[in-house]
């Protein structure tokens, strides 16, 4: 794969997997409407990494859940497992949405129409994921555990984000402390979390227990 | 397409409301447009009165294909039975 292939490949992992996350929420949420909701948006990620696969890849099933866990090129902040923490969820959310909106405008002006066009594709559809961000970003302004979980998250907001952008980010999120290279570098895409292993044993478990299957 | 009533979202203010009542009944394609109006904004009539039987107010009081049943049947117009 070319550098703009393997772009293309850790934005589709970290919506296939966030989109995993997020779903872990499913029936648990804390009130109903918000179980939909964020269930509906955990959906819409998976659907992106699926549209986003399709162009890397004949079989987009094949390349979501068919390499070896360390092939993954998803970042650490979308790996991190946080039920039943509401508060956490919520921060990664609010700094993936702002991370994401800044690499999709980019990908939206790119000279490949192919990639240009499910670009603005999805980013129709991240409108709203924004949207709801932003609403829970209000409403948890003054709650500590909020605060404290965008802190200690930024960090991993940063190591997914390309250094492009973290000037941007860093004036939008005002961190106490802007991490360091050493920080960024033991966070960075591919060095994949702790929980990592267990999540890719979950997600592959089905498609793995009848190796070349049409389902 | 007429606006017809979707259902109702819990939420603790007009933004959450709007965002849910998206997601409820917008994530499937179901609706092109929703309102989403506030419950004390709703309005409710319920007490329809009908105390003499007027049943010539209501369109099932004039059974339109019976009448033109017969009207056909005067005319010798009526369809055949084997078409």
């Amino acid at each position: 794969m070319n550098e703009q292939e393997l772009l293309l490949l850790g934005i589709a992992d970290d919506e296939l997997v966030l989109g995993w996350r997020d779903s872990e929420w499913t029936g648990i949420a804390p009130v109903l409407e918000e179980d939909v909701a964020l269930s509906s948006i955990a959906q819409n990620e998976i659907g992106h990494a699926r549209a986003i696969y399709q162009l890397l890849a004949e079989d987009a099933d094949a390349l979501a859940f068919d390499r070896a866990p360390e092939e993954y090129r998803s970042s650490q902040l979308v790996e991190l497992r946080f039920v039943p923490d509401w508060a956490r969820t919520i921060a990664r959310r609010v700094l993936y949405e702002a991370a994401d909106e800044l690499r999709l405008r980019r990908l939206m002006a790119s000279a490949d129409p192919a990639v240009a066009g499910l670009a603005a594709k999805i980013d129709r559809e991240e409108a709203y994921h924004r949207m709801h961000a932003e609403l829970w970003r209000g409403r948890l302004r003054d709650e500590p555990r909020y605060l404290v979980a965008v802190d200690e998250l930024f960090p991993y907001l940063l190591a997914m984000a390309e250094a492009d952008d973290h000037e941007a980010l860093i004036a939008q999120f005002e961190p106490k402390t802007v991490p360091s290279n050493t920080v960024l570098q033991a966070h960075r895409r591919g060095a994949h979390a702790d929980g990592w292993p267990d999540l890719w044993n979950e997600m592959t478990e089905v498609r793995r227990s009848v190796p070349g299957a049409s389902w | 397409m007429a606006f017809e009533h979707a259902g109702s979202v819990a939420a603790p203010d007009e933004g959450f409301a709007r965002a849910y009542a998206h997601e409820q009944y917008g994530r499937r394609g179901e609706s092109a447009a929703l309102w989403v109006v506030r419950r004390d904004a709703v309005m409710e009539v319920e007490d329809f009165v009908d105390e003499l039987g007027r049943n010539y107010h209501r369109v099932d009081g004039y059974s339109l294909k019976a009448k033109l049943a017969e009207a056909r049947e005067r005319a010798g117009t009526a369809p055949s039975r084997d078409r």
